[in-house]
């Protein structure tokens, strides 16, 4: 190949003039270590740039077609909210970020155990626990990823020491909002030490949206030893909005790690999902569910690191596709030489209700080990005739047998939601979404 | 109730019901016995509504009303009820809530408010005892990881809360043992009434020990060959089909 054609794709926006004003002000402040790291990030991402459909791993989804416009990633907190969405659940802390940047009304009235931080990355964390940011701010990923370790404004900051157990679910709403074409960037890190457990549902939402957005998001989750953590993603509410996220997971031995990835209404999205099982007898559970119509995208991809024995990960994507909408699993399972032991399983199961639908599934299973169980299973098709027709020899409508097996096939994935208020509410999310 | 005038119909442009017609009145139980592919459950079939057979020729009317024009929902709703031969599994569909939307749906129709809860409870309890069937398996997915008697029974349960006013039983003694048969024979022998009809579809005799019929037909090629009282059902079990094949074809 030429050198001309290695050159990095040139986004249409002017990145690295931004990046270095916003090193200049925003970030002018911050620790030398953390500059450090946002300038090698960006190194790292000018070097690919954003990624082409001729990037494997971007094969069916265009980003360069969701940054083409004139989107910047100089803004600030100034947004103002009428008012903060409902919570999800009574008594649930919540954390709003607005466009990547904290609304000063986050509540955070809740009693926390001691020595347990919920907070922002920004203030919370960098200014008080410097060294935890230091030792957990993950750097890995895709090109993507790398623009937002060299962009992250700010997040959410949560922390749970050793052997607490937080009970009160926290909330981490995203809202995209504005006049102008933003580029944001919010970051989270949730950190669960040995023997706690914490529930996080992050709720990614856009108000008043006028003017494309987009939402370049990373999560570090460290899953510390005998600890348990649930993670649950919605991108529900998303207009005009394109959504990326990296999640980089770290589990340490005999722990435990739930994560749900709801895309119910979410006109573009992409989810880089990553797991790495660090120790002996981990348990990961992956479970998705998306729901599209019109002009849809949604893009899972899942890698499952089984780097020690005796580890157990289970990976269920559900979706129901309708219009010309287009969705996307790929599901990598790594297991390393000495992860013998190891039970790898994952499946993708998928309705498309319409002929114009579209759905790309890629399982891909490298496995070093000898002595594992691992398996994968897709499923696409139709609603299952006879059902139907046994529903309506019964006297159900078509509409209503429709919807009763819909709801049926979505319920699977719902049902491995562990916090009730938030089952209950995405339980009627659903019904209504499927209601035809 | 039911008369079906000179009905041919088909799948895939094979035609498998060659002018049959029957008569059925208010509080009758009609058999219909018949050979392998003599059309038994294209019959059925048809009278549910499968919108897989094509119906080239002839006349179902049900009640008064044209009932080759009704969708499969409105003859459940008219009070058709078809016992599947094969129930069907639906995984994470309720049994107990899919019979609530339906008795909502068939009492909606007929002018009725949705039943109230307890009434609900109660009407269940109550039917589930007719066949015998466990409180769990009432509560479980429709049909999911039921064996072969239990799905038949939760048919006739299903039946049971429905009311309906013409049952057709498809092949409903296929695949139970003795013990089954009985009980699922005893569920719609309690059924019975002057104003309910049945049409029993079933290839073997041993049905009809516990399920009486007034009429015994018997189907060969798509038609009725032969009908007579129950008495033709203990004759067609000794001498074998092949008798009646014999006389039609001699015919």
């Amino acid at each position: 190949m030429s050198a001309v054609l290695d050159k990095p794709v040139m986004i249409p926006m002017q990145l690295e003039g931004e990046f270095k004003t916003l090193l200049a002000k925003t970030f002018s402040s911050e620790p030398d270590w953390l500059k450090e790291k946002r300038k090698e990030a960006f190194e790292k991402f000018s070097d690919s740039g954003i990624p082409t459909r001729k990037n494997e791993e971007y094969k069916y989804t265009d980003v360069r077609k969701v940054f083409a416009g004139n989107f910047t990633a100089i803004h600030n907190e100034a947004h103002k909210l009428n008012s903060i969405p409902p919570s999800l659940g009574e008594g649930n802390i919540q954390l709003v970020f607005i466009n990547g940047w904290l609304h000063k009304d986050s509540t955070l009235s809740a009693k926390l155990p001691k020595g347990v931080i919920v907070g922002n990355l920004a203030v919370d964390g960098l200014l008080n626990h410097s060294d935890l940011l230091k030792k957990y701010l993950d750097s890995a990923g895709d090109s993507l990823a790398q623009l937002n370790s060299a962009l992250w404004t700010d997040g959410a900051f949560i922390y749970v020491p050793e052997n607490i157990k937080l009970e009160t679910p926290i909330e981490i709403i995203h809202i995209s909002t504005g006049e102008k074409e933003i580029l944001a960037s919010p970051r989270h890190l949730i950190i669960a030490e040995k023997n706690s457990s914490v529930s996080i549902i992050e709720n990614n939402i856009s108000l008043d949206l006028n003017v494309k957005g987009i939402v370049n998001s990373h999560v570090d989750i460290f899953v510390g030893e005998n600890s348990k953590v649930q993670f649950y993603r919605l991108q529900n509410e998303c207009k005009n909005v394109s959504l990326i996220s990296s999640t980089n997971v770290v589990q340490e031995k005999n722990s435990h790690f739930d994560t749900n990835t709801i895309t119910l209404g979410s006109e573009w999205t992409r989810n880089n999902l990553s797991i790495a099982l660090n120790g002996e007898n981990c348990e990961s559970h992956l479970n998705g569910l998306f729901i599209t119509n019109g002009t849809d995208l949604i893009d899972n991809h899942t890698s499952v690191h089984h780097n020690k024995p005796h580890c157990q990960s289970n990976q269920l994507y559900k979706g129901i596709l309708d219009g010309k909408s287009t969705g996307t699993f790929n599901g990598k399972i790594f297991v390393a030489r000495d992860a013998q032991k190891t039970n790898a399983y994952q499946s993708s199961k998928n309705i498309l209700l319409s002929d114009d639908a579209t759905i790309n599934t890629k399982p891909q299973l490298e496995i070093y080990a000898d002595d594992v169980k691992c398996s994968h299973g897709s499923t696409t098709g139709q609603l299952n005739e006879e059902a139907l027709f046994y529903l309506r020899s019964r006297g159900l409508s078509v509409d209503s047998a429709r919807n009763l097996l819909l709801y049926a096939f979505a319920n699977d994935v719902l049902n491995t939601i562990r916090i009730d208020s938030l089952k209950n509410y995405l339980e009627e999310l659903v019904n209504k979404k499927l209601a035809k | 109730m039911l008369s079906i005038k000179n009905l041919h119909a088909g799948i895939s442009e094979k035609e498998i019901l060659k002018g049959f017609s029957l008569e059925v009145k208010k509080g009758e139980v009609h058999a219909i016995m018949g050979p392998n592919g003599s059309g038994k459950s294209t019959l059925a079939n048809v009278l549910a509504g499968r919108e897989d057979y094509e119906i080239t020729s002839g006349e179902v009317s049900y009640n008064g009303k044209n009932l080759l024009e009704m969708s499969p929902e409105d003859r459940a709703r008219e009070g058709l009820f078809l016992a599947f031969q094969y129930p069907v599994e639906i995984p994470g569909v309720s049994n107990i809530n899919f019979l609530k939307t339906a008795l909502n749906e068939i009492r909606g129709h007929k002018g009725l408010p949705p039943i109230d809860a307890k009434d609900f409870l109660k009407l269940i309890k109550e039917k589930q005892a007719l066949v015998e069937l466990q409180g769990t398996l009432a509560n479980r997915s429709v049909n999911q990881g039921f064996s072969g008697g239990e799905k038949k029974r939760n048919e006739i349960f299903q039946m049971a809360v429905l009311e309906p006013t013409l049952c057709i039983l498809d092949e409903t003694d296929s695949g139970l043992d003795i013990d089954a048969l009985r009980i699922v024979a005893n569920g719609v022998n309690k059924l019975r009434s002057k104003d309910r009809a049945f049409v029993v579809i079933t290839h073997y005799q041993r049905l009809l020990d516990h399920i009486i019929p007034d009429f015994v037909h018997v189907l060969y090629d798509g038609k009725i060959v032969k009908s007579g009282p129950k008495e033709l059902a203990l004759e067609l079990e000794k001498k074998g089909y092949d008798w009646v094949k014999k006389e039609f074809v001699e015919a």
